[in-house]
């Protein structure tokens, strides 16, 4: 019955819509005259509202979302946003739709429409026959073919069921085939969609040359003031020592010492540097081994469970290693947690070794954690969005908080 | 005491070659990769093998597989495995065989030469020595383990100084107290996490496998 309905709905559409086609195409050049600029501006959010109800359907029809394909509106006054309704592709595509909706709604909808009343009408022929004057319904299939009373009209009834038969069989379809139409006129095209791509793509970019130059930052400030520094100590304990082994014999263990506790500090700094940058266990064992290491040296209980075919790539590991740490502190510093649970879940597609990459980060802690909330999370986000990764949290106040992050990868 | 050294760095090979020597141990094999390592360890059967964790070909943690491949092989082999990094993992699986006689070190510890020799005798007379910082990370942390959370504090100290290697005598010299109530704690230890006098010898290591477990 929607689809009658729908059949129904869509044709008295096309006829407004093959209107505002009209509105809108001469509104455009109107806007020379000057009366032309409020005229397009309401025609074209006509025109949009009038699309949306048509990519609504579509996409009910279709299963699937039909994104607005539109550039965002410019701040400022009319004749910016005028410029950029008349330079956006979607605007021109619209109104191509507006006119090939002219004909396809009655070649889709109207022929589907018309199935469906043909098989009323042949249903009732025998009535229609009786109850019009007696020359109009005679000859419904041409002059070779002549009714001469009602009863001869009943031959004439089976059409209707063989007409429903191939309504119902062409209805889903031909809807379809329309929906199909609306997508590719009003949904994105492919230079929208890539265009869109790479505008995330930038963003995620930036973020990520940002993260990399403070990381850099930060590695060379923690070098120059730690093992640099010890290593410019143990160069003169040693030099002085050299120096004393004539004059002060005495004085020489003790530099020696402390020579000795020069390189103990630089290397205990060395490897906190390292790390930080990329740990050691995550290189040997993967994922599934650093998380582990992880979760034997946190001090609040903490669960592993990994199901993962194999290696990914490093830089995913790291990623999601680097992920993990950021939430189990946050967890640790924040959340009061009595125990915490760790799932990482590799999902393969259906073809090739490219699949999607899952991790929980869950704990029984108080809630309430937020992107928002802290530059931790937000952080991680940013960290993900350089792998197309997602972040959510989920973490009502009271608890429990689940930190869900998905990252697109390949396996090995 | 007969050694072998497997270390890919040419100059920390060396220095553990002098300081071997130096300590009147025998350097009976140098190697520098995983699959020589377990060959060296198979033909000349050392008192004690000194691993590097990192080496050739993988560069992962080759010689900590090899060392536990060899000791499949010849079963309780004195190993002992030198870090730049500590991980609990690593210490578990080296210490998984129940067997004893393993030693897990920073290579920190190797510039404190005479307490590195001792540790290394320790091992290859069947100790078991677990680097400073493997122990005081599993003193943060919580256990699940029943049987650690009925240790008492001073229980505590005196089994993660156990895991550190230490004889009872010197535990007691750190912790001020005499042998005896050393041994008296560590017979407390050993009741309470269900070790029978009759593994007596190897009490020490179950009680340390269990704390590293916890």
């Amino acid at each position: 019955m929607s689809l009658l309905g729908g059949s129904v709905a869509l044709l008295a559409g096309s006829v407004v819509g093959a209107g505002l086609a009209t509105l809108w195409i001469t509104s455009v050049p109107s806007v020379a005259l000057g009366a032309g600029i409020p005229l397009t501006l309401l025609a074209t959010v006509l025109v949009r509202w009038f699309a949306d109800l048509h990519r609504r359907w579509a996409a009910d029809r279709l299963g699937e979302p039909v994104p607005r394909p539109y550039i965002p509106a410019p701040d400022g006054g009319w004749l910016p946003r005028l410029g950029a309704i008349v330079r956006d592709p979607a605007s021109w595509r619209d109104w191509a739709w507006l006119v090939a909706n002219a004909v396809t709604a009655w070649f889709t909808s109207g022929l589907s429409l018309l199935l469906f009343l043909g098989g009323f009408f042949y249903l009732l022929y025998p009535l229609v026959y009786a109850l019009t004057p007696s020359e109009v319904f005679r000859t419904p299939l041409g002059d070779a073919f002549r009714l001469h009373s009602v009863t001869q009209s009943f031959v004439l009834v089976p059409l209707g069921p063989v007409l429903f038969v191939l309504w119902y069989a062409t209805a889903p379809r031909l809807a379809n085939l329309n929906a199909r139409v609306i997508r590719a006129l009003l949904g994105p095209t492919e230079q929208a969609g890539l265009r869109a791509r790479v505008e995330q793509l930038a963003t995620s970019r930036a973020e990520t040359v940002d993260t990399q130059a403070g990381e850099l930052r930060r590695i060379e400030r923690d070098l120059h003031d730690g093992a640099q520094a010890r290593l410019v100590s143990l160069g003169m304990s040693l030099g002085l020592a050299e120096q004393l082994l004539h004059d002060d014999p005495l004085a020489v263990p003790r530099l020696l010492a402390e020579a000795r506790e020069s390189t103990a500090g630089a290397l205990t700094e060395l490897r906190d540097l390292v790390r930080g940058i990329h740990p050691p266990v995550l290189a040997d064992r993967g994922l599934d081994g650093a998380l582990r290491a992880l979760a034997l040296a946190n001090p609040i209980p903490t669960t592993v469970v990994t199901r993962l075919p194999g290696r990914l790539p490093a830089p995913v590991e790291s990623a999601a290693y680097f992920a993990v740490t950021e939430a189990l502190a946050n967890a640790i510093k924040h959340a009061g947690a009595g125990h915490i649970g760790i799932t990482v879940e590799f999902a393969p597609h259906q073809a090739g070794p490219t699949g999607n990459l899952t991790v929980r980060v869950t704990d029984d802690g108080r809630g309430g954690a937020s992107v928002d909330g802290g530059t931790g999370l937000r952080g991680i986000a940013r960290r993900l969005a350089a792998f197309d990764g997602t972040l959510t949290v989920d973490s009502p106040p009271g608890g429990p908080t689940e930190i869900r992050m998905s990252l697109p990868c390949a396996s090995s | 005491m007969r050694v072998v050294v497997a270390e890919d760095l040419t100059l920390l090979r060396e220095g553990l070659i002098r300081i071997f020597r130096a300590n009147g141990c025998e350097v009976v094999d140098a190697v520098d990769d995983g699959p020589a390592l377990i060959r060296a360890l198979t033909t000349h059967r050392p008192d004690v093998a000194v691993v590097d964790v990192r080496l050739p070909p993988t560069f992962t943690d080759e010689g900590l597989r090899a060392a536990i491949e060899a000791r499949r092989r010849i079963p309780g082999l004195p190993v002992v495995v030198l870090s730049q990094y500590v991980e609990q993992l690593y210490a578990r699986e080296l210490m998984s065989d129940r067997a004893g006689a393993v030693g897990y070190l920073l290579k920190d510890r190797v510039m404190d030469v005479g307490q590195f020799v001792t540790n290394v005798r320790q091992v290859a007379a069947g100790s078991t020595v677990m680097d400073p910082e493997v122990v005081s990370a599993l003193l943060t942390r919580r256990s699940t383990d029943p049987r650690l959370l009925e240790l008492s504090p001073r229980e505590h100290e005196v089994l993660a100084l156990m895991a550190e290697g230490h004889s009872n005598a010197a535990i007691a010299g750190r912790m001020f107290v005499t042998e005896k109530t050393v041994s008296k704690h560590s017979h407390q230890i050993f009741t309470k996490l269900g070790l029978r006098p009759s593994e007596d010898d190897h009490r020490r290591i179950l009680a340390v496998l269990a704390y590293l477990e916890g």
